[in-house]
């Protein structure tokens, strides 16, 4: 006999922490009270994402869904629906007065994400260019071949109002009509490829789960603008997204998508792949456009910019991974159809990282516009342990922190330019109260120093100042002068620094002392480390009163420092101790404290 | 299939549009997708993968195909798989090692019942539409 039916309950925290553990054993357990074992299955799933209404129930195949179910309709649901056949009317979610049974698929607020750069990752084989072809691939590089003027590409690209997932947020269709205007005899068409930032993989998951997307964006780019020839500047370090690429360059040309007289229309257009050797500067456009014709990873000033006189000297349109994923779903539904998603100012969707403290690490794409709360919360699933929200760092190394406070701002370009963080290409690193912004200023710090190219004084040596003032804070030598300097030497790095790189690595220092200023006052004037980072600033001691002599802290003291007799008070060797803090997560009794 | 003209290129959508949707598929096939992007690579998805392949042939299930594809964001769960059966719930399940994937193949598809613990999440709305639920089939004929 085989299952007819199937119950899921939601398993996700929410609906766990309103009762959905006792109505699983009250489902399993009617199941088998009335005999259907053999016909249904009761299974615990992942959240539905409508933990407003939980918990929630879900009756597979009909799909009926039951919200604010209690254990005590259990029986009911088994013996009328998984016996009779009949849905539970009185706890079937109304979504509607006329359509009572609502399919989940079609709730206006169930699952938060859209996927449209992310549309085929983790659906199609990236292997096989016949799935992508499935999916309407290469149906927009039909339309612009044969179907549509360049011009009016690049209308329907205005219309939408995409801008640039690279970070800067630089209108795309403005750079495409710079480059189709020039007249030359030679064009370039580059994918920004080279995802530097610590944490962020959001173009790395394209080109591995769906590469011909943007091979298709890239012809598209080369058919409007008069370009013949397309690179992709990719990190060496993604083997796996390269070897997919190179496979989908090698179907795409076997089927005539690439190479000379695209599907007979005349128009010639080629890829290669160009390999970046890990240098942060190379994802600025000009020091790229150095690295691939071979010389030192500088940028230069601009203007010109690189889509009046790119590589070789020649109109080149540069565009990011994410920023070309999006256009063949543009020229397939519209530039209206695209426009209609996000925010006044910011169009479409976005990709994240989500990394950090956060449960459901992982990659999301939401509307522009969803705000961090939703981010972090309801997809993400909350900060790990049950502890508490600090702050999250959109942007990478180069963006801000933002607090609590602000977390129900709807994220776009603007909104967090105006927290004093940028949205940069889409990392997302979530912090929780164990985490000393201190601390986590001079890692990121650390980082766009160690990449500084060195061609422009105020990113060599501003960065470089900074460090040190953050290094003598982090040891509690640092004064009220200090952080003063702090802020002086940032303003200068934003203002005067040649490229993206030394003007946005001061945003995580400049952000924290807006939003957080107590945290820099306690290392300064009170020589303290909340978070017990800053191990200069941190001594591990054991109360005498509280300590029973359990002799736990002592067991598992890495170091041997911790001793006295069983159930007498213990002490610390502070000398000897590397303040790793195992002996304080171990105490039962609260008597090692930290000061 | 060598260069193509205009033409050869819709035919070919069309054909495999038809054949990437279960419900328009005579011969109803499961199948099994395996996340195969570098986190699932990283977390062990090849022993995975290899895992599936000699379990269903052991079992003999031919009517199921195993395939790769990208990453599917829950990178916290990894290695991740999605099965799709018709009849049954489409699931995703994480944290699928080899000895996991060998449940899978004995109690989802071999039994027909989800195995409980491993599901992570159903797929996003927007993929069940792009790759329709299959329609209620009657019970197995092996049964």
């Amino acid at each position: 006999m085989a299952i007819k039916s199937y119950i899921l309950v939601c398993g996700g925290t929410a609906c766990e922490s309103s009762r959905g553990a006792q109505i699983y054993e009250a489902l399993v357990r009617e199941v088998q009270k009335q005999g259907v074992v053999s016909d249904a299955q009761v299974v615990k799933t992942g959240c539905f994402g409508f933990c407003e209404k939980g918990p929630v129930v879900k009756v597979l195949p009909d799909e009926s869904f039951y919200v604010n179910v209690s254990p005590d309709d259990a029986a009911e649901i088994v013996s009328e629906h998984v016996i009779k056949g009949r849905p539970v009317a009185r706890l079937l979610y109304d979504r509607s007065q006329s359509r009572k049974n609502a399919r989940i698929d079609e709730f206006d607020f169930y699952q938060k994400q859209l996927r449209i750069v992310l549309r085929n990752c983790g659906l199609i084989d990236p292997e096989s260019i016949d799935e992508y072809i499935a999916r309407d691939g290469y149906a927009a590089l039909e339309k612009a071949l044969f179907q549509m003027k360049p011009e009016e590409v690049i209308e329907e690209l205005r219309k939408s109002g995409l801008r640039g997932r690279g970070g800067a947020g630089f209108p795309t269709w403005r750079k495409w009509v710079f480059s189709k205007d020039i007249q030359s005899d030679e064009k370039f068409i580059i994918c920004n490829a080279d995802e530097g930032d610590p944490g962020a993989y959001m173009d790395r998951s394209t080109l591995e789960g769906d590469p011909h997307s943007v091979l298709e964006a890239m012809a598209i780019a080369g058919r409007t603008v008069g370009a013949r020839r397309g690179f992709i500047y990719i990190r060496a370090e993604y083997p796996l997204a390269i070897r997919r690429l190179e496979v989908a360059i090698e179907q795409a040309r076997g089927y005539g998508l690439l190479g000379k007289d695209i599907l007979g229309s005349g128009f010639d257009f080629d890829i290669e792949i160009r390999l970046g050797a890990g240098a942060f500067v190379c994802g600025e456009e000009t020091a790229l456009i150095a690295s691939i014709e071979g010389r030192r990873g500088m940028p230069i000033p601009r203007p010109p910019f690189p889509a009046v006189r790119g590589l070789w000297g020649k109109p080149t349109v540069i565009n990011n991974v994410e920023t070309l994923a999006n256009i063949p779903v543009i020229l397939l539904k519209g530039g209206a159809w695209f426009g209609a998603i996000g925010t006044p100012t910011s169009k479409g969707t976005k990709v994240f990282a989500l990394t950090g403290k956060i449960v459901n690490s992982g990659l999301i794409e939401v509307p522009m516009g969803t705000t961090l709360r939703e981010i972090i919360f309801d997809i993400g699933g909350g900060i790990k342990g049950g502890k508490k929200f600090k702050a999250a760092q959109t942007g990478g190394p180069s963006g801000g922190l933002i607090p609590e406070a602000y977390l129900d701002t709807p994220i776009d370009y603007e909104s967090l330019g105006a927290l004093g963080s940028i949205m940069g290409s889409g990392g997302l690193i979530v912090m929780d109260e164990d985490d000393c912004i201190v601390d986590v200023n001079k890692f990121y710090l650390e980082f766009t120093v160690d990449e500084s190219c060195g061609k422009c004084a105020p990113c060599r040596i501003g960065g470089r100042s900074m460090f040190n003032l953050l290094t003598k804070i982090s040891r509690g030598r640092g004064t009220d002068e200090d952080v003063e300097q702090l802020r002086t030497i940032g303003q200068a790095m934003m203002k005067a620094s040649l490229c993206g790189l030394g003007q946005t690595a001061p945003n995580p220092v400049m952000s924290a002392l807006r939003h957080f200023p107590q945290e820099y006052e306690a290392h300064v004037r009170d020589r303290k480390c909340p978070a017990g980072k800053c191990l200069d600033l941190v001594t591990y001691f054991i109360l005498p009163d509280k300590c029973i002599g359990c002799t736990l802290c002592a067991r598992r003291c890495p170091v041997n420092c911790i001793a006295g007799d069983k159930r007498k008070p213990h002490v610390i060797d502070t000398a000897r101790c590397i303040k790793c803090g195992e002996c304080y997560k171990a105490c039962k009794f609260d008597a090692v404290t930290r000061g | 299939m060598g260069r193509m003209t205009l033409d050869d290129l819709r035919k070919l959508r069309e054909r495999k549009k038809q054949e990437m949707s279960p419900r328009d598929n005579a011969d109803k096939t499961a199948q099994v997708i395996i996340g195969m992007g570098t986190c699932g690579l990283a977390a062990g998805a090849k022993e995975t993968f290899d895992a599936f392949v000699e379990a269903l042939v052991a079992n003999r299930l031919d009517h199921v195909a195993v395939r790769q594809t990208g990453c599917m964001g829950l990178c916290y769960s990894e290695p991740t798989v999605e099965v799709v059966v018709p009849g049954m719930p489409t699931v995703v399940y994480g944290k699928v090692n080899a000895e996991v994937a060998r449940r899978i193949v004995q109690q989802h598809l071999v039994d027909r019942r989800l195995v409980d613990d491993h599901i992570y999440d159903k797929p996003a709305a927007d993929w069940t539409a792009a790759r329709p639920a299959p329609a209620p089939a009657p019970a197995p004929s092996k049964s």
